[in-house]
């Protein structure tokens, strides 16, 4: 395995743009999926992004661990350059980021029994012979908490919970360095999503691996992340510690989210303010700030410039009014 | 008195596999203007059973009840077009997926207009300026050109208002929720819960949410019902619910919340999973579950008992707040 101290993975100013619209009229419009994102995630460290649909988490999921190719922008992974290099370099980093998708139902196939799921990565990726393939296999089907009879059944066989175990023991087939998890429980019911947050942490200390954790539920986030980046409207409104995403959030959007979440316990509630209207379309995006059509403080700088990530507090924030509010 | 009253509501499905309960003898109330919560898993049978309340329960499944009456009236003893003036006027329903609830072909304005036509007189014309206010009513912004929108020009959120609108049509006295806002971002969804909120306020309409997120449960309801694989296993008013659950299940679920476990590396977790329809244990249906459970939760189905102000179907349910101090 690659262990490094540098960070495992370095993005910069990534950004993914998709030509959508009328091909035929040649009505296309540009949508800026992702727009200028860039973080460090270290090895064995848990980076949370949260946002609402549309923000861009899942296109950033997905440049991360190299379905997507970035349309402009920087992506290192442990140590290699990832972006803009041919396809052989790219398939050979493969092996150290995994992907564990949000729906276990889709995301298995389901003509292939588990054995076959789990010992695949292993055929493309390794020289390993059949019997050891099968072994390992076996070995990280016990680890993820399934029974040995549970190799030569198919995924249809299985709960939700259990998929999703499945899925994880696909990713971690072969010993990644990074793991994207893109809401790997929000799918799952509450009793179950603790047991599957429980082996994802686990895991995370055995293996030390490093978490690009999506998510859009604000509990489960506070419970795995060591950082948080907020994105809106496929740029980063607020990056900092967790300590200081949940206890001081600097940007109007975290705060709205931490109002607009459900708690069960007073304590964790804050005065309910919702916040008017719902995100734009990223189609049509409004000028200077993403958020300045929804924000209580917007002002008239706010339309005019984009305000830029910076320093805010020991967290980067991008609001022209994070000291004042 | 109250407003409804089921009595010993079973639904079960005549299968291959034998005689499956969805529901298995689930007596509540709703009273007047109350909002109650309804909570638990997938395949604990809430849903089934709303949908049984609404008469949408499609063979083979087949519903029986001692009583089901709303403001007195035995919904049972109705002729079937008695009871559909009843259930979609007196009684309106939301669902889960409001772009999947309503027609793609026909406009919103279409179809709030076709719910009016069938439970109210009026001109054409009274029926669309009543349409209008509807969607005002449920905060459509410009309801004037959004009336003659297509489902597919709104988004998910101004989806469900719209759905809501439908429901009010018929100016109901009790508005059955089904999981309304889970497929909406979090924003959005504090913003449809408080519209639920104020629209059961101002008319003194009762709701009744069911939902599998407990958050949004303790941030609604005043009493709420716990299910567990068909059968209700706790009743209680939410303040009391959320401070000391009597019943194991309950307790264990809350438990199961990344929120109750700040900082926990591991989080409490239930064991194994919900049970399927055809393989219901023994005895106490949570027993293979429970910490507590023992030889007599293995033989003996526990009765829903009354226990200080809680209803709990446990032979050994958790102290009281007052006791645990």
């Amino acid at each position: 395995m690659n262990k490094t101290a540098e960070p495992v993975v370095i993005a910069r100013d990534l950004s993914k743009i998709y030509r959508v619209g009328d091909r035929l009229f040649g009505r296309m419009a540009a949508l800026r999926a992702v727009d200028g994102v860039g973080f460090t995630l270290a090895p064995g460290k848990t980076l949370a992004v949260v946002g609402e649909s549309g923000c861009g988490k899942s296109t950033l999921a997905r440049m991360v661990s190299l379905i997507e190719r970035p349309t402009a922008g920087s992506l290192r992974l442990v140590g290699h350059e990832a972006s803009g290099v041919p396809a052989a370099e790219t398939r050979a980093l493969r092996r150290h980021v995994q992907i564990v998708f949000q729906d276990p139902y889709g995301s298995l196939n389901p003509r292939h029994k588990v054995g076959t799921i789990l010992t695949e990565p292993l055929v493309v990726n390794t020289d390993l012979g059949k019997v050891e393939r099968i072994e390992q296999a076996r070995a990280m089907l016990a680890r993820v908490g399934l029974r040995p009879e549970h190799y030569s059944r198919y995924p249809h066989m299985f709960s939700g919970g259990q998929r999703q175990r499945i899925a994880i023991a696909r990713a971690l087939m072969l010993h990644p360095d990074v793991v994207v998890a893109d809401e790997p429980v929000s799918a799952l019911d509450l009793s179950i999503q603790a047991q599957v947050l429980n082996l994802l942490m686990d895991l995370q200390q055995e293996f030390g691996l490093a978490y690009l954790f999506i998510s859009h539920a604000l509990s489960v986030v506070r419970h795995m992340a060591d950082e948080v980046m907020v994105m809106y409207l496929g740029r980063v409104v607020e990056h900092g510690a967790k300590t200081a995403i949940f206890e001081r959030p600097r940007h109007p959007y975290t705060r709205a989210l931490h109002a607009s979440t459900p708690f069960v316990d007073r304590s964790l509630r804050t005065v309910r303010t919702p916040v008017v209207g719902e995100p734009p379309s990223p189609l049509d995006p409004p000028s200077g700030c993403g958020f300045r059509t929804r924000c209580p403080h917007a002002t008239q700088v706010c339309a005019a410039e984009r305000p830029a990530l910076r320093p805010v507090d020991g967290q980067l924030v991008a609001c022209h009014h994070a000291e004042t509010i | 008195m109250a407003l409804l009253e089921i009595e010993d509501l079973s639904v079960s499905f005549a299968t291959r596999a034998g005689n499956l309960r969805a529901v298995d003898g689930m007596s509540f109330s709703v009273e007047p203007g109350e909002v109650l919560g309804i909570v638990g898993e997938s395949g604990s049978g809430k849903s089934v059973a709303m949908l049984a309340l609404m008469g949408l329960v499609a063979a083979p499944g087949i519903v029986k009840a001692r009583r089901m009456a709303f403001d007195g009236r035995d919904l049972q003893a109705m002729s079937a077009r008695e009871r559909r003036h009843v259930a979609g006027k007196d009684i309106a329903m939301i669902f889960q997926e409001p772009m999947t609830s309503l027609n793609p072909c026909f406009t919103v304005g279409y179809q709030i207009i076709e719910a009016l036509a069938t439970h109210a007189g009026d001109s054409s014309r009274v029926r669309r300026r009543h349409a209008i206010e509807l969607l005002e009513q449920v905060g459509i912004p410009a309801p004037e050109s959004r009336i003659d929108a297509y489902p597919h020009q709104l988004s998910g959120g101004m989806n469900q208002r719209v759905m809501i609108a439908m429901a009010l049509a018929g100016n109901p006295r009790l508005l059955l929720a089904d999981e309304p806002t889970t497929a909406l971002d979090v924003t959005v969804q504090a913003q449809i819960l408080d519209l639920l909120l104020r629209l059961q306020r101002e008319r003194g309409m009762a709701l009744v949410l069911i939902t599998h997120d407990m958050g949004v449960v303790a941030e609604t309801a005043q009493r709420v019902l716990v299910m567990y694989a068909g059968q209700i296993v706790e009743q209680q008013h939410a303040e009391g619910l959320f401070a000391a659950p009597r019943h194991p299940y309950t307790a264990a679920l809350l438990d199961a919340l990344p929120e109750r476990s700040p900082g926990a590396a591991r989080l409490p977790t239930i064991p194994g999973m919900v049970p399927g329809l055809a393989d219901r244990p023994s005895g106490c249906l949570f027993h293979p579950r429970c910490h507590f459970a023992d030889r007599r939760c293995r033989a003996e189905m526990p009765e829903l008992r009354g226990l200080d102000g809680a209803t709990v179907r446990c032979h050994y349910p958790l102290a009281a707040l007052a006791d645990a101090r």
